[in-house]
């Protein structure tokens, strides 16, 4: 098993023609759950999104490395199969397609996927509603959970699970992220880092202007968020870009 | 006083307001001859094909059927579980039996609209009447088809639907082809009456082939209190289908309800249409339409709301996905108020497989054109015909059978 599930290698992505990632380094060694913060506009869904590969989100230069494998040209879906599983913060809804259909492509498990019902507090009756039709910020969450979960992969990516959630939903994705997470490698992207009062990770970056300003300790760049803001940051990145100019 | 014959003849060369002018001396008037049969002694290709469009020859899965070939009725039965609750038979069969049927006979759909309604009395050939005795509830569904065994022929049939009080059913018809068919006319006329406080489910489902031309004619009067539900669904290629069905809610707080899902592949033209007319106090009319054009097919996806009387309340909703930039999706809403307290109201939306939701889909493991047949497959979800679970299942088979070979 190669040391890091994810390398991202000087990965600098454009979007109709804007960069809008600029030479970002980021590495998730196997088995640990990763922070990324970053202020609105940053670029956090765009690095999943690339990481996915997502048309759009067209790479000028660097490389993904996942488990070993360059995926950097490869198909959302053969990604996905490696065990990429995502999360999305605003996922489309789909007519006529049923959310228990996709679960079935997921996983074969049917007690799995009852069970995760169960823990998630979803009533059953969602698998035969059209996928995030009419859904509530908290069911589309529960829903994003409920597929990721199911699926299994070696590689867990949550796109802000703690947005435009109640304080009651937020305690039950927290506690079953917090279960499910133990001993899998994970990329949680958050915005205040709510998430984080129910969940241990073992690092956090700061993305800002579609770059990495910082990697350190969760704990350490929450609180320096919560007391600063993300102002803290853009002056940190002001002076690693001076210092590597000089 | 004239006939219906009289002003059948007067309007034999009368085109129609809509669709492709056809010529009614094409078509060839001799069918083959078949003989009377139960459903399970008939050939395993006509049985296949009537599976398709929801006919199953299981007698115990509907409470009756109406089975036609070419020009001749093959097989007519009600289970004995419904006897003295439905009754089927041949058109031709039940106006000899019932005096009172003769004024309800070319009373909806007018014999002289056009040459194809002029056609279907002046060279009529059978059809089926069922008729739903008072406050029966018929809890499995009754079917009907109309098959065409002969290439080239015209089969022009006039059915006949009463839904006596208080009574609730659901009815299936299939109109088909064998697969030798490539081309041919059907012209099909229904009239529906739906008595006080009755419910009717009617699903039609064609399947035609690349040459074929259908032309059918329908129209229902909804009287008080009682529920009109119409569901249609058209998947194979045709030459050309042309219809605008009309429902008159007549009674007072009556309803109605037209789904269609239609799938236009090749060089297909379809021009489908629905019709409400809301004419008394409470009623409530909705319509909901699917189209999904491919390869060069042309669809016209037209609806008609029209309120004559206060607090009424109609809706009319059209999605169209184009698949190929060589077809062509024409939606066409139209709505009249004659009255200000007719609550009349349309959205109409057309576009192509949204790479947004293609990609949310391979983000889930499914390859791209998996992503893009499971889009269509939903787009034809037929939850929209808010059937019971037991039939919606059965009609979506139909449609996953028909879908899997169209996509």
């Amino acid at each position: 098993m190669p040391r890091n599930i994810l390398e991202i290698e000087n990965l600098s992505v454009e979007v109709s023609g804007k960069r809008i990632l600029d030479d970002v380094n980021l590495q998730i060694p196997n088995g640990e759950v990763h922070v990324l913060f970053g202020p609105n506009g940053s670029g956090k869904s765009s690095l999943i999104m690339t990481i996915l590969g997502f048309p759009s989100f067209k790479i000028i230069s660097g490389r993904i490395i996942f488990n070993g494998v360059d995926i950097t040209d490869l198909p959302i879906n053969e990604r996905v199969n490696l065990g990429i599983n995502v999360a999305f913060q605003n996922p489309p809804s789909i007519r006529g397609v049923k959310l228990g259909g996709i679960l079935n492509r997921l996983t074969p498990d049917k007690e799995k996927i009852n069970e995760l019902l169960m823990k998630l507090k979803f009533p059953p009756e969602f698998l035969e509603r059209d996928i995030n039709l009419g859904f509530s910020g908290g069911e589309v969450k529960k829903s994003e959970v409920l597929q990721v979960l199911a699926h299994g992969g070696k590689f867990i990516i949550l796109d802000e699970p703690d947005s435009g959630v109640d304080v009651m939903n937020l305690r039950i994705l927290g506690g079953i992220i917090k279960e499910e997470l133990q001993g899998r490698s994970a990329l949680i992207i958050t915005h205040l880092g709510v998430i984080l009062q129910y969940i241990n990770a073992h690092m956090a970056h700061v993305l800002i202007n579609g770059t990495i300003a910082c990697s350190d300790s969760p704990t350490k760049i929450l609180g320096q968020i919560l007391n600063e803001g993300y102002t803290w940051c853009e002056k940190c990145l002001r002076t690693r870009t001076q210092r590597c100019e000089l | 006083m004239p006939t219906n014959k009289d002003a059948a003849l007067r309007a034999i060369n009368k085109p129609a307001d809509l669709g492709p002018d056809l010529d009614l001396s094409q078509y060839s008037r001799n069918p083959r001859n078949w003989e009377p049969c139960p459903l399970s002694n008939l050939p395993k290709d006509v049985l296949e094909r009537a599976l398709e469009v929801g006919i199953a020859s299981n007698k115990e899965n509907r409470a009756a059927s109406f089975f036609q070939i070419d020009h001749s009725v093959i097989f007519k039965a009600v289970q004995d579980a419904f006897e003295n609750k439905v009754e089927i038979m041949s058109a031709k069969e039940a106006l000899e039996k019932y005096d009172w049927l003769k004024d309800c006979w070319w009373k909806i759909v007018k014999v002289d609209a056009d040459k194809y309604t002029a056609l279907a009395e002046l060279a009529w050939d059978q059809g089926y009447f069922i008729r739903i005795l008072e406050d029966q509830q018929v809890t499995i569904p009754l079917q009907a088809c109309l098959y065409i065994s002969t290439d080239n022929l015209n089969q022009n049939v006039h059915n006949l639907i009463v839904a006596e009080p208080g009574s609730e059913a659901q009815i299936i018809t299939g109109c088909t082809i064998h697969s030798g068919v490539r081309r041919g006319l059907h012209v099909g006329i229904t009239e529906f009456y739906i008595k006080e406080d009755a419910k009717l489910t009617f699903s039609m489902i064609h399947n035609w082939a690349q040459n074929f031309d259908s032309r059918p004619r329908s129209g229902a009067i909804i009287e008080d209190n009682a529920t009109f539900i119409s569901n249609y669904m058209s998947l194979k290629p045709v030459k050309s289908i042309q219809m605008y069905p009309v429902a008159y809610c007549k009674g007072a707080n009556s309803r109605v309800r037209f789904n269609n899902i239609i799938y236009g592949s090749g060089n297909s033209y379809i021009d489908v249409g629905s019709k409400i007319i809301l004419q008394n106090e409470g009623c409530r009319g909705e319509i909901i339409s699917r189209a999904i054009a491919t390869d060069k097919a042309q669809i016209y996806a037209r609806g008609f709301l029209q309120g004559e009387r206060g607090n009424t309340k109609a809706h009319l909703e059209c999605r169209g996905l184009i698949l190929s930039d060589e077809a062509m999706i024409y939606a066409v809403p139209e709505l009249v108020s004659k009255v200000s307290g007719a609550e009349l109201s349309h959205e109409a939306a057309i576009g192509k497989i949204s790479e947004e939701q293609v990609q949310y889909l391979m983000a889930r493991g499914f390859s791209k054109s998996e992503a893009e047949s499971l889009i269509v497959r939903g787009f034809m979800d037929v939850s929209i015909f808010g059937l019971p679970k037991d039939l919606e299942m059965e009609i979506q088979k139909t449609l996953d059978l028909t879908a899997e070979r169209a996509l």
